[in-house]
């Protein structure tokens, strides 16, 4: 065996670190999906009737739709009857404060790394963590409230913050928008919710972690983000699964609202369980994320660096409907082994002189297949339009794919709109130059990757930047194509 | 989608023999894929952009093809550009004329498909591609089979050139089939002149083999009356170390669906497609291509521009694929659109599928207007302000019509394209 070959197979033999699971007692619903369930899972969270109706309204539509089959990633049907659409860690009451969690709760989030306990915390990052199916706890949530913001869990708000719930729940992602997005209102278990009134400018980062626990489950949770005029707010989430046969569904949805002047930036580092090296288990990410610029001069920013799931199927979208409002997407999208991305973006410009910007990075290696899949629309009224695309994809190996399918309709003759895509491996004059410089083929591999990545980890904020370069060096250590 | 009516005059049809025993199996085949897939709709990605399956549905009661017409020699030098020294191919209504041809069949040989009996015939193209080749296959009656043999050097370009004109609602199928073998060379010209005004339906099919070594040049205009529906596939397969190259320029027409496909089945070969779209009034065209790489150390570019006026609509979509055999490619695509106007629509999506690692892939696409300051710089030196913008119009579309190399149809392009942009100097 070559060189090369040894250092990617051990590569590719790298166990998922996050893989263990925790027993813990937990409230679950019967497998199956209906309308009984729907009523279970309403009532077991007191919502009151006008979610319920929502929810079964949901239902409805969904059942009279058919699994989209366009993207290109093949997997295995979901049984979606198999699955439990509710499970939550069991608790007597609810915690008032932190240190009434349960200990193995936040055993658990200690091992990510993450802690709840907010004496402990440096960084100051405001944190909602998610566990299979509820929030089991908010940090720094009084600092928080004395500026007027509002960052809890999605079954808080709807009981503390009916008006506001009411009035933007489903008004960015409708429940008719897609199959998952159908199902995911339909059955949607907690979330995150967060508001930052006008003239705010949010002093910490918000941040909601999500784990997967229990087997069998299907997590559906949503996040809604209102930022009202002039505010500003930077929103980081993570996510991780204990490491399993089958495979799990994480169908979430993500709705952000900026009005007037407000700027929203979205990151996100999702590292799920990616299956192993045979293409086993796995986590199903299909995901709707959408936010929509409402007000002139708002900013909806995404940034993702995805290198989990075993099929990942999301496109994180911004609306400009605004005058001189500004979209941003930023992707870097790693596969390996068995993995399958199917990722991109949509930029709708509807306003005049507004503007947005896609830069996609792919890196494939193993036997994956990553897709960009991006769509820039200008409608007939968005005069002055700009757009600029790039999606670069890094091939590592010769048993991986990467493909692009863009999209751009243009109604506006007025509209700039730039794309340009590359594919290529790292080149062997670049190894070669590092080499000669005394620099080994793996480190060399690593600082061209990441200096392929530079553009989007830059846009990342600092916490989260660490986390992500040591999840690329990881993902990616060693592995010469 | 919906499939065609197999009505009493596509009966009384299938029940002649055609011209050629070998026929049979084309026809079978594509009544098959028709009576199941039916004429694509919008809401296939394919034809997402385009519904010509609706337009010819309102115009076509009977897919048979239309009788020939009256066609006088004066017609055929009419449609001939300046300084054109070559042979003519005529066809009427897709049907081969060969008292108004002109053959010399210096260094190639030319036949009906039924005399020839090519086993090529329909191998080339394949109807599940898409179902006008399906549509085609059932309906053509007979067609050319123009080959170039081995080592044959054609001096002369030899011109395609159609006369459509509507005949009670029937389509017209032309159907050519040329082979150009190992280490030969020829270059081809086409153009199609609408009789009259009145609609038509048109779908032809061309299959392309380039040999060995072997170059071919296709250059091909398409300035059809303003209510013609036009498909067209072109499917060609490049051998070893051959190359290939078509310059296809759109002018007029109600709405052109333009299929290309380049196959390059082996090694060190090069496929090379360009493509210019000039549209106003509502003319819809879409050009479709495709390029599939099969072997290592091959090559393709493409590059298609369009200027879109009115209330226009163009549609582009270029597929790269390379397989995972084929190591050390390049590939390269470029679309560039300028919209002229508030009510034009452009919809583009270069599309990469890609397989292997040891590759240069890219691809570029931008939409955008003159540049201002271009266009100032004009002005400040005394030039008016749309012969500035024509001046800048030609120079963006001059950068395909450049590949064409034979000079006296590439002057007749650039005329044709210059009457259009009002910048006769």
């Amino acid at each position: 065996m070559s060189k090369d070959n040894q250092i990617l197979e051990e590569f590719t033999s790298k166990e998922y670190e996050h893989g263990w699971s925790v027993d813990m007692e937990v409230d679950e619903a019967p497998p199956g999906l209906n309308e009984e369930i729907i009523k279970w899972i309403s009532a077991k969270k007191e919502e009151p009737q006008w979610l319920l109706d929502w929810r079964l309204k949901a239902f409805k539509t969904w059942s009279e739709m058919t699994e989209p089959e366009w993207a290109n990633v093949t997997y295995p049907k979901i049984d979606l009857q198999a699955l439990r659409y509710y499970s939550a860690p069991k608790k007597s009451k609810k915690p008032k404060s932190l240190d009434e969690i349960d200990p193995e709760l936040l055993q658990i989030y200690e091992r990510l790394g993450i802690s709840l306990n907010e004496q402990k915390k440096l960084q100051g990052i405001a944190v909602d963590a998610v566990l299979d199916s509820v929030s089991v706890g908010t940090t720094f949530k009084d600092t928080l409230s004395k500026l007027g913001i509002i960052f809890c869990s999605f079954s808080e708000a709807v009981k503390e913050h009916p008006d506001l719930v009411k009035q933007y729940l489903g008004s960015v992602v409708p429940m008719t928008d897609n199959y998952y997005a159908a199902l995911n209102s339909a059955v949607f278990s907690d979330g995150s919710f967060c508001y930052i009134p006008a003239g705010v400018r949010c002093p910490m980062e918000l941040s909601t972690y999500f784990r997967i626990n229990a087997a069998n489950t299907g997590q559906f949770e949503r996040t809604l983000i209102v930022a009202e005029d002039s505010s500003y707010v930077s929103y980081l989430e993570g996510c991780t699964a204990p490491q399993r046969d089958e495979n799990q569904l994480h169908a979430a949805v993500v709705e952000i609202y900026a009005a007037k002047n407000a700027e929203v930036k979205y990151s996100t580092v999702q590292n799920w369980f990616p299956g192993d090296k045979n293409g086993k288990g796995g986590i199903y990410n299909f995901v709707t994320k959408r936010g929509i610029c409402a007000g002139d001069n708002s900013k909806i920013s995404w940034t993702q660096v995805e290198t989990g799931s075993a099929v990942t199927w999301k496109y994180p979208s911004c609306i400009l409907k605004g005058d001189n409002s500004v979209g941003e997407f930023y992707s870097v999208a790693v596969t390996n082994n068995y993995q399958q991305a199917d990722t991109g973006t949509k930029m709708i410009h509807i306003g005049k002189n507004t503007k947005s910007r896609i830069v996609s990075k792919g890196i494939s290696a193993g036997k994956s297949q990553n897709s960009y899949r991006g769509q820039v629309q200008v409608m007939k009224r968005a005069t002055n339009a700009r757009n600029f695309s790039q999606c670069d994809s890094l091939l590592m190996g010769d048993k991986c794919g990467a493909h692009t399918f863009p999209y751009i309709d243009i109604q506006n003759s007025s509209a700039k709109v730039e794309h340009e895509a590359t594919t290529s491996k790292i080149g062997e004059d670049q190894l070669f130059y590092c080499n000669q410089r005394g620099i080994s083929t793996e480190d060399a591999v690593a600082l061209i990757v990441n200096g392929y990545a530079k553009e989007v980890l830059n846009q990342l904020p600092m916490e989260f930047a660490v986390e992500a370069q040591k999840l690329l060096a990881l993902t990616l250590e060693g592995s010469v194509g | 989608m919906k499939t065609i009516q197999i009505n009493k005059a596509t009966q009384q049809f299938l029940q002649v023999q055609p011209a050629h025993s070998s026929f049979s199996n084309l026809r079978k085949t594509g009544l098959e894929i028709l009576e199941q897939e039916g004429l694509p709709h919008i809401k296939e990605e394919e034809y997402k952009f385009t519904s010509i399956s609706r337009k010819i549905e309102q115009q076509i009661q009977d897919y048979r093809s239309a009788s020939s017409v009256k066609l006088s020699a004066d017609q055929v030098s009419e449609a001939l550009f300046s300084d054109f020294e070559g042979d003519i191919i005529v066809f009427n209504n897709g049907r081969f004329e060969p008292s108004l041809s002109r053959v010399s069949d210096e260094g190639y040989t030319i036949s009906t498909l039924s005399e020839a009996a090519s086993a090529l015939l329909g191998t080339i193209a394949n109807p599940e591609a898409d179902p006008f080749i399906a549509l085609n296959n059932l309906f053509f009656e007979d067609g050319i089979f123009l080959k170039v043999p081995k080592g044959s050097l054609v001096q002369k370009p030899i011109f395609l050139l159609h006369f459509n004109q509507a005949q009670e609602g029937q389509a017209i199928h032309a159907r050519v089939l040329i082979e150009v073998e190992d280490q030969a060379e020829v270059t081809l010209l086409e153009n199609t002149i609408s009789l009259d005004e009145a609609a038509y339906f048109s779908n032809t099919v061309t299959e392309v083999k380039v040999g060995s070594n072997a170059h071919a040049h296709y250059y091909r205009l398409q300035n059809e009356n303003k209510q013609a529906i036009v498909t067209n596939n072109f499917v060609t397969d490049i051998h070893r170390s051959a190359t290939f190259t078509t310059v296809a320029t759109q002018l007029s027409g109600d709405m052109l669906r333009n299929n290309l496909s380049l196959n390059l089945l082996e090694s060190g070969c090069e496929g090379n497609m360009y493509g210019l779209y000039l549209l106003n009034g509502k003319t819809h065209v879409d050009n479709h291509t495709n390029v599939d790489h099969t072997k290592p150390h091959a090559d393709s570019n493409e590059l298609y521009k369009g200027i879109l006026a009115d209330s226009s609509r163009g549609v582009f979509n270029g597929k790269i694929f390379v397989r995972q055999d084929a190591q050390k490619t390049n590939a390269f695509q470029q679309n560039n659109n300028i919209l002229l106007s508030e009510d034009a629509i452009i919809n583009t999506k270069p599309q990469l599928e890609i397989w292997a690692d040891d590759v240069k892939c890219s691809h570029g696409c931008t939409t955008g207007q003159l540049d201002e300051e271009a266009l100032f710089y004009l002005q400040a030196r005394g030039i008016g302000k749309d012969q500035a913008r024509g001046l800048l119009l030609y120079a963006f579309a001059g950068e395909v019509l450049d590949h064409i190399a034979y000079e006296p149809f590439k002057a007749y392009c650039i005329e044709m394209v210059q009457e259009r942009l009002g910048t006769q100097f």
